[in-house]
């Protein structure tokens, strides 16, 4: 009996001895390591792919963010901004200490409402047709940080941008061409335009004119 | 190209990649769990765990021994969560609350990675790194043990030994988890997920607007989140989140890591027993049903029934663009019939039926493919159960891999069969029925209601862990009650698995005859698929009628 308790408080103290020596190995050594390669080796990526403007960090061009008219006090007044290609809706307000989604089920009679409302005021907003709003205008993202739209959404935005900077719209509209990226491989994901890449480029394209 | 075509496509180079990997791999795992050598480092480790990594374990002694790692793995990340605001790179978060310290504790030790916080507002780059990437590497690696314990039951004969559960512990995260995480992390790291130990900074952004911007050591956190099919986000928004997904690519990078071990699993099980065909059979029959369950649900999702879905014109809402809708459903699919529950896309805002078809996928037990190790050893018991069934019709004594299924065998083989879906239908009953915790449901107006209260246990009990996010599930009571789910759906499992695996690895082998069923043909394929298919349908079916169903149908 004697061999056998001791056998007991062995195997639960290996318990504990496990843990410790599995957590220096996979939890403190592997992710330093990683860290390090990642700084040496990726460093831009590693960091977030940050998007610098005039040498000035903008963002990333991972996030989303929002194109807001901003308020005197710094803060969005929640006004989509019209001399800016506008991102989808975002359950997060583009903020990433809050990443999410709605989960608005699709019978949900608030979400409903809500679809309507922005299927309208997309579709006043840019003066086109309702049913020219595609589906991504309308439905919030699941990161509540994405950073693309699809090209379909982008070039209802063009005549409304181009008229608030007093652009050519065939200009604009050549400059989102220019930012759809289509397919990865051909064949993995959706085709999609990363509406701050695109905003900055409209940014260049406005100085110069 | 249309979006359906690219998606075919998708799915195929998915398929193809899997399919050239699996045997190698599968014969690798084999090789790593029946070699009696050992490496100098895992020598070292073995002697700082005071273990004697050549002695062999009948399965009462593998069982305490699992336990006992898991309590402690349990007490461990209970503890840096509460004292988080005591060490290093806390990012100034405060402790964890206790109801949800343990809600969080048992999920990542349980494999399940269900969480009730959120990642960026709740915890530090150490706790993420030294609690919580830790248990996503150690329990996928006692899922394996556990599974290759119980292949060994099949092998051995005459004899109680079910090998040593140290030795399958270390030697699951050093020489198969941890060299493809490693990899895996360098992939990501290059495609854009971050890793680094910066704190949150605050950006003006190109219209005037400010951002913070989070940091973080993502990478090598997300790659054994999906190579382990634990699923626990870093961030909350989980694989939805451009800084642990970036794009179309990772995205089909974290597919193939979620679905490689569990589809290469049954290849070890055929090395092992020495048969490949008996792998491939285990395997056509989790191929078959991931397989028409990724077509269901791409086709749902591309048809967007559902009121707000048909006004949008799309099924968009809580998915990505760079994303698209087939590498949703294609994600959605893989991730709730393994057991990972990590999401690139919200399952709450999917068509009613795309929403029933991840719930099933879960019910179904996480055995098409299943979990890492918890798929192969959950479709093992479903096969014997298979067999039964098949020797009751011809009158014969049921014999699996040359081991008699006898009635002890199969009362072990019942009691695995119920824990679960006892635990999620009385769960959810009690819940819904007090009026406190129904107050946490978002979408109480329709059927929706009951599906994110029945998907939450669903999830838990099945140490799926992803969730129909509607519910607030941040509450005392469902920390408590969903964090013990988790724990029954784990670990009484396991302990009827390994009493199973030590029973078996007792009896004599029998000689085949030509009245043995042939476990390897097509024929006992589909009557193992229809089992698990008629098992859990008459076991949920009512309850997936009065919430997916209804919704969708309506």
């Amino acid at each position: 009996m004697a061999t056998n308790a001791s056998t007991r408080i062995r195997v639960f103290l290996a318990g504990l001895r496990a843990l410790l020596v599995l957590t220096v190995v996979l939890g403190v050594a592997y992710p330093l390591a990683m860290t390090g390669i990642a700084q040496v080796a990726f460093s831009d990526q590693a960091n977030g792919s940050k998007v610098k403007v005039d040498g000035k960090e903008v963002g990333s061009s991972l996030l989303g963010q929002s194109f807001d008219i901003v308020g005197p006090d710094g803060k969005s007044t929640g006004q989509p901004d019209p001399k800016w290609f506008q991102p989808r809706p975002s359950a997060g307000n583009y903020d990433p200490l809050a990443s999410g989604a709605s989960n608005y089920g699709p019978e949900n009679a608030d979400f409903i409402q809500l679809v309507k409302d922005r299927k309208a005021q997309v579709a006043a907003f840019n003066g086109v047709p309702e049913d020219k709003v595609p589906a991504d205008a309308v439905t919030a993202s699941g990161s509540g940080l994405d950073p693309h739209i699809s090209k379909a959404y982008a070039l209802i935005q063009v005549d409304r941008v181009a008229k608030e900077r007093g652009l050519d719209p065939a200009k604009v509209k050549k400059l989102v061409e220019d930012h759809v990226d289509g397919r990865v491989i051909g064949i993995l994901g959706d085709e999609r335009v990363n509406v701050l890449e695109l905003n900055i480029a409209l940014q260049k394209l406005a100085a110069t004119k | 190209m249309s979006p359906t075509v690219a998606g075919i496509l998708q799915l195929s180079l998915l398929v193809a990649l899997l399919a050239a990997v699996h045997r190698p791999f599968g014969d690798y795992m084999a090789k790593v769990y029946s070699s009696e050598k050992h490496t100098r480092p895992e020598r070292w480790i073995y002697k700082a765990v005071g273990a004697d990594p050549d002695s062999g374990q009948r399965w009462g002694i593998y069982l305490r021994s699992v336990l006992a790692f898991s309590m402690f793995s349990l007490l461990g990340l209970y503890a840096l969560l509460r004292l988080q605001d005591k060490l290093p790179w806390s990012l100034g978060f405060a402790p964890m609350k206790a109801d949800q310290a343990f809600n969080t504790a048992a999920s990542f030790t349980a494999n399940t990675n269900w969480q009730s916080y959120s990642g960026e507002q709740a915890v530090g780059h150490f706790v993420q790194m030294a609690g919580l990437t830790v248990q996503n590497f150690v329990s996928a690696a006692v899922g394996m043990a556990v599974a290759v314990a119980l292949v060994r039951g099949f092998v051995r004969v005459r004899s109680g030994e079910i090998g040593n559960f140290w030795v399958d512990l270390v030697r699951g995260c050093v020489r198969i988890l941890l060299p493809i995480a490693v990899v895996g992390t360098i992939v990501l790291v290059a495609s854009g997920t971050i890793q680094n130990l910066a704190d949150p900074h605050t950006v003006t952004t190109l219209s005037g607007g400010h951002q913070t911007v989070t940091g973080g050591p993502v990478a090598s956190q997300e790659v054994v989140k999906e190579l382990g099919t634990n699923g626990g986000g870093f961030y909350n928004a989980n694989s939805a989140h451009p800084f642990e997904n970036p794009n179309a690519f990772t995205n089909l990078v974290e597919i193939f890591l979620i679905l490689v071990i569990p589809f290469s699993l049954p290849r070890t099980f055929g090395t092992l027993v020495g048969s490949a065909k008996q792998g491939y059979a285990i395997l056509a029959a989790m191929f078959t049903i991931w397989f028409v369950f990724v077509v269901l649900m791409t086709w749902t999702e591309m048809h967007h029934n559902g009121t707000a879905l048909e006004i949008a014109g799309g099924a968009t809402e809580g998915k990505e663009q760079r994303i698209g809708v087939p590498g949703s459903s294609l994600f959605a699919v893989s991730t709730t019939m393994t057991s990972t529950g990590a999401v690139n896309s919200f399952h709450s805002s999917f068509t009613g039926l795309g929403g029933g078809i991840t719930m099933l996928g879960m019910m179904l037990g996480e055995i098409t493919p299943g979990g890492v190790g918890s798929g192969l050893y959950g479709m093992l018991v479903m096969a014997i159960l298979a067999v039964f069934v098949a020797g009751l019709m011809v009158g014969r004594t049921p014999e699996y891999l040359g081991k008699k299924i006898g009635a002890g065998e199969m009362k072990l083989v019942a009691m695995y069969i119920l824990v679960v879906p006892a635990t999620i239908l009385t769960m959810t009953g009690v819940a819904l029925a007090l009026p406190g915790e129904r107050a946490s449901i978002l979408n109480s107006d329709s059927p929706h209601g009951l599906s994110e209260v029945l998907y939450a246990y669903t999830s838990g009990a099945n140490n799926n862990g992803s969730a129909f996010a509607g519910l607030s599930a941040n509450t005392e009571y469902y920390n408590v009650t969903i964090g013990l789910a988790m724990l029954i759906g784990r670990f009484v499992t396991i302990a009827l698995v390994l009493a199973l695996a030590g029973r078996l690895a007792e009896q004599r082998q029998v000689p085949e005859t030509v009245g043995t069923l042939k476990t390897h043909k097509p024929l006992f394929v589909g009557t193992l698929v229809g089992v698990v298919v008629i098992v859990t349908g008459l076991t949920f079916f009512p309850a997936l009628a009065l919430g997916p169903l209804a919704e969708g149908l309506a």
